[in-house]
C-alpha cells in the first residue's frame, strides 16, 4: 500500500501546491483595488524541493509512529512590482492573470500525470 | 467577518464588493448635476472603502479576499452657481451643485466591471479544474 502511496507522493504534492498558488493568486486577483495591498506568490520550485527534503519521517521499526505531516508551511514572498500605483497597491492585472493562467495549465497537467499513474496502476491490478 | 476558508470566499466577497463599488456610482452618476440651495444639504460623491481581510494573519498564507468596511462621501465641495431665477436658489441668488465628477465615476465603473469580470473568469477556471479533480482516476 505505502507504494503505491510513494508512486502518487510527488504528483500529488505537486498538485497541493499548485492548488495552494491557484488561491493565492486568486487573492491577489480579488484584491486588485485594495489601495496598500502588497501581492504574494510562492516559489513552486523551491517549496517543491522542501517537500522532497522534509518528506515523511522514516521509520525503522514497526513501533515507531509514522508521520506525513511538512513541518514548515510554505513560505510566502511579495512580487517585486514593475510599476508600482500610486496607492502602494503592487496588484499588476497582467502579470497576476499571466501567472494565474499558467499555473491553471500546469496543475491540468499535473492532475493529467496522476491520471496516466492511476489508469496504469489499474490495468495492472486488473490484468488486462 | 466570517473565515475566508477557499476560492468561493476570495472571489465571492471581492465580488460583492466591486459590486458595492458599482452601486456607489450609480447613485453618484444618479445624483450628479442635482442642485439645492443649502450647502449642507448638497450631495456629496460616495466611495466604498476597502479593506483587505487575510484567511489567518498568523500562519500568512497569503490567502486573502477584500470587504468594503464603510461607504464615505468625498472631501470636496459642492460647486456654488449663480441661478437667481431657482426657485431653491438662497438669498444671493446661488444654488449649490452635487460634487460629483462624472469623468471620474465612469473611470470608476469601468475598472469596478473589468475587476468583477476578473473575479468570475478566475472562480470558473477553478471550478472546471476542482470537477477534474474529483474525477481523477476515472
Amino acid at each position: 500500500m505505502n507504494k503505491i502511496g510513494n508512486y502518487l507522493d510527488f504528483h500529488g504534492q505537486a498538485l497541493q501546491l499548485r492548488s495552494r498558488r491557484n488561491e493565492v493568486l486568486a487573492s491577489n486577483i480579488a484584491n486588485a483595488a485594495t489601495p496598500h495591498f502588497k501581492a504574494r506568490d510562492l516559489d513552486f520550485e523551491r517549496e517543491m524541493q522542501r517537500n522532497i527534503k522534509h518528506g515523511p519521517l522514516r521509520t525503522t521499526n514497526d513501533v515507531h509512529f509514522p508521520t506525513n505531516t511538512h513541518p514548515l508551511r510554505e513560505q510566502m514572498l511579495f512580487r517585486d512590482p514593475i510599476n508600482p500605483s500610486l496607492d502602494g497597491n503592487t496588484v499588476e492585472m497582467a502579470v497576476e492573470q499571466m501567472e494565474f493562467s499558467e499555473n491553471v495549465v500546469r496543475y491540468q497537467t499535473t492532475l493529467q500525470f496522476l491520471n496516466n499513474r492511476i489508469s496504469g496502476l489499474m490495468s495492472a491490478i486488473k490484468g488486462e | 467577518m466570517p473565515d475566508v476558508k477557499n476560492i468561493f470566499d476570495i472571489a465571492g466577497r471581492s465580488m460583492a464588493s466591486q459590486m458595492i463599488r458599482l452601486n456607489t456610482v450609480a447613485s453618484n452618476l444618479a445624483n450628479a448635476g442635482a442642485v439645492t440651495g443649502d450647502k449642507d444639504n448638497a450631495f456629496r460623491a460616495l466611495k466604498p472603502v476597502f479593506e483587505t481581510q487575510f484567511a489567518d494573519q498568523l500562519k500568512r498564507t497569503g490567502v486573502s479576499t477584500v470587504d468594503v468596511v464603510d461607504v464615505k462621501p468625498v472631501l470636496r465641495e459642492p460647486e456654488r452657481v449663480y441661478m437667481p431665477q431657482h426657485p431653491e436658489s438662497d438669498e444671493d441668488g446661488y444654488v449649490f451643485r452635487a460634487a460629483v465628477d462624472e469623468n471620474e465615476e465612469m473611470v470608476e465603473m469601468l475598472e469596478a466591471s473589468r475587476q468583477y469580470q476578473n473575479n468570475v473568469e478566475v472562480v470558473s477556471t477553478l471550478r472546471s479544474l476542482m470537477m477534474r479533480t474529483i474525477t481523477m482516476g476515472k
